[in-house]
């Protein structure tokens, strides 16, 4: 891994309209999926995301492969600012960056053979033509471990797990230098998530790919990353070193999920303090004010209603390490036990 | 057996084998598997049967002028009507018996299936074509463009068809063209409907954003991605426009809105017929039993094909066997 930074984000923001009615198309008010990311991406990397769902991850995602256009903020690939370029200017930049897609069934045109869709990249970017592209498509579904000879299947014939195969190979057709990752392997069995893993790793090692890992699963996460970014209602809450954010976080809300994650020793798992949060996450039309996690935050204060805390290093952490909290979680603290000093208007319902 | 035999067998020069072997790995379409099941359904082969050969007695109408020695506008007032003037029954020499000119109707119901499947084929195309055109861009850009062309199709919907054909035809006359353009536009708001809605939730799936992400033009995404995913539902509508638009036509010849005389025309018949059906019983039947016959064979020919591309059809039909 290189220090060399590919990919930056700045204070990137993606709101969706909400219309009223269809025929006045009254503004209502707006999702804000995306409220104000900062993210930097190296190199040869893996940056894991994660968060619950509908916390704005994919729309992130999205945002970086330009496929919406932000509200505001800025996005620099390599040294190009690609938040303005048209769709035209765009197309060049498209081969070096690529998404793998989270349905494997939805991602997959049912009408069009495999070796079509494998060969898109190539007819869309003018790269290859007939017999050259067919053979590239081959080498490619060889490289993904998919049998070269079913070329002229249909994606209906193919298990999940092969279907996903086939994702990767059209996502590396172009020898991109960025892949996105949205949520790859959340579709699939157990036992073939593995596989994929295996690939995706096998395939950063030889090519030196850079990965944005989309995930809800934290062991996953755990297992692919090298920084890890948690994100809540459309902002990060904290970003730091895998081995930093799974050891020592210092969100409540990076504490809590972490105490979720199923572990395989009976014993760790007996150990681990529960942390269950209050009540469901806020609407993303109307966010609260200050931190948005005040309201299910068993360290809340006055402070966090009426300050947004900004993503800085706690206490003796590597400066990689930042979390955006007013109270931060200290090594060993019991979270379960903390009564939160700010008397809230509605007792959330305990899930 | 025969995988026992081939790895037994001598070997064969790669690239044959490679060929063969891809060969049958070759997957079937869905277009295939939906044909395939159409080929086995009876009533629609039935029905398919039916009409090709009601289009072939169509092609090869002059052969029945030419067998019977009557033309179709020809009237043959000394055979074909009694001393009193009166239309003769079914005869051999007029089998399916005169009209009230002493005309044949069997090769007049025979020409008669000219302009009804041409009028029917032609209209159920081009209100087709444009349909696809207007609901897929409806759909597809959405915004603005949705707006007007779906605020379009309504407008053609709401609109009493028949008055405005009335209206239309006294203006500018009648004729198969004009026959043909009215029905198909009266048609293409429905097909422009199905198709919209359609590509509204195709248009979302992940293959769209999967293509877009690797810099896909609109007309690409629209053509390639979309169109083949929405034919599906045309299809069988289709088939159901078409008997739609023969009853269309009969219905405007009947009002004698159609196709001028003396050619003939089985809504224009039916018309006529009606003044004399209480004694020329084979002056209404004939050209009603067409008309029936005809949407019929289109009306069942398109319930198979909804059913053959309908998966659940499919289960029911592999527990059958």
């Amino acid at each position: 891994m290189s220090t060399e930074t590919l990919l930056r984000l700045e204070n990137v923001v993606k709101h969706f309209p909400v219309h009223s009615t269809r025929l006045l198309r009254r503004t209502e008010g707006v999702v804000h999926a995306v409220d104000g990311v900062d993210l930097d991406v190296r190199r040869g990397e893996t940056v894991g995301l994660v968060g619950e769902t509908g916390c704005g991850k994919s729309t992130l995602a999205r945002c970086i492969l330009r496929l919406y256009d932000l509200t505001s903020g800025r996005i620099t690939f390599g040294d190009t600012d690609i938040t303005e370029l048209s769709r035209r200017k765009m197309r060049p930049h498209r081969k070096r960056m690529q998404m793998i897609f989270q349905d494997p069934y939805g991602s997959l045109n049912p009408r069009r053979r495999v070796g079509p869709i494998i060969g898109d990249p190539f007819a869309i970017q003018n790269v290859a033509d007939g017999e050259e592209r067919k053979r590239k498509v081959q080498e490619l579904m060889e490289l993904v471990g998919l049998n070269p000879e079913h070329y002229n299947r249909f994606p209906a014939e193919f298990s999940g797990g092969q279907r996903q195969r086939i994702g990767v190979a059209r996502a590396l057709a172009l020898r991109p230098e960025v892949i996105v990752c949205d949520e790859p392997v959340s579709a699939l069995d157990v036992s073939i998530q593995a596989q994929i893993i295996n690939l995706l790793d096998d395939l950063q090692d030889e090519f030196g790919l850079t990965y944005i890992f989309i995930a809800h699963d934290l062991s996953i996460v755990e297992r692919v990353s090298d920084r890890v970014a948690v994100m809540y209602l459309g902002k990060i809450v904290e970003f730091g070193p895998t081995e930093q954010i799974y050891n020592h976080p210092r969100h409540p809300y990076t504490k809590a999920l972490l105490s979720a994650m199923p572990s395989a020793d009976p014993d760790v798992a007996e150990a681990r303090e529960r942390i269950v949060l209050r009540g469901d996450v806020p609407s993303p039309i109307d966010p609260p004010s200050g931190c948005s996690f005040h309201p299910r935050c068993p360290k809340a204060q006055q402070h966090c209603v009426d300050v947004e805390p900004p993503l800085e290093v706690k206490f003796t952490d590597p400066p990689a390490h930042r979390a955006a909290c007013h109270f931060p979680v200290g090594d060993g603290e019991v979270l379960a036990h903390a009564t939160p000093e700010l008397a809230l208007d509605t007792e959330g319902d305990v899930l | 057996m025969s995988q026992l035999s081939a790895a037994t067998a001598p070997p064969e020069p790669a690239e044959a084998g490679l060929s063969e072997a891809a060969k049958k790995i070759e997957g079937r379409s869905p277009w295939q598997l939906a044909f395939e099941r159409l080929r086995r359904d009876r009533v629609a082969v039935g029905s398919a049967i039916m009409i090709v050969i009601i289009a072939l007695i169509a092609i090869f109408a002059p052969l029945a002028k030419r067998i019977t020695g009557h033309g179709p506008a020809g009237q043959y007032r000394d055979t074909g009507l009694s001393p009193a003037g009166i239309p003769v029954g079914p005869n051999g020499m007029f089998w399916f018996g005169t009209d009230e000119l002493g005309r044949d109707v069997l090769v007049r119901v025979i020409y008669g299936a000219r302009i009804s499947l041409l009028a029917g084929v032609a209209a159920a195309s081009i209100a087709v074509l444009v349909g696809v055109v207007i609901g897929l861009a409806a759909g597809y850009f959405g915004g603005a463009v949705d707006t007007v062309l779906s605020r379009f199709m309504d407008v053609v919907l709401s609109l009493p068809y028949l008055v405005f054909a009335i209206a239309l035809v006294s203006v500018i006359g009648s004729s198969m063209q004009v026959s043909i353009g009215v029905i198909a536009f009266f048609s293409f708001s429905s097909v422009g409907r199905i198709v919209r809605g359609q590509v509204l939730s195709i248009k979302e799936k992940e293959y769209v954003e999967a293509a877009r992400s690797l810099g896909a033009g609109n007309m690409r995404i629209m053509f390639v991605d979309v169109l083949p995913n929405v034919l599906a539902p045309v299809i069988v509508y289709v088939t159901l426009l078409i008997p739609l638009s023969i009853v269309f036509e009969a219905a405007l010849s009947f009002l004698g809105l159609g196709v001028v005389p003396p050619t003939p025309t089985w809504g224009g018949m039916l018309s006529d017929a009606i003044n004399y059906y209480q004694v020329a019983w084979w002056y209404l039947v004939f050209p009603g039993a067409a008309l029936l016959v005809t949407t019929l064979a289109f009306n069942l020919l398109g319930d198979s094909v909804r059913d053959a591309f309908d998966p659940r059809y499919n289960r029911l039909f592999a527990a059958e066997e």
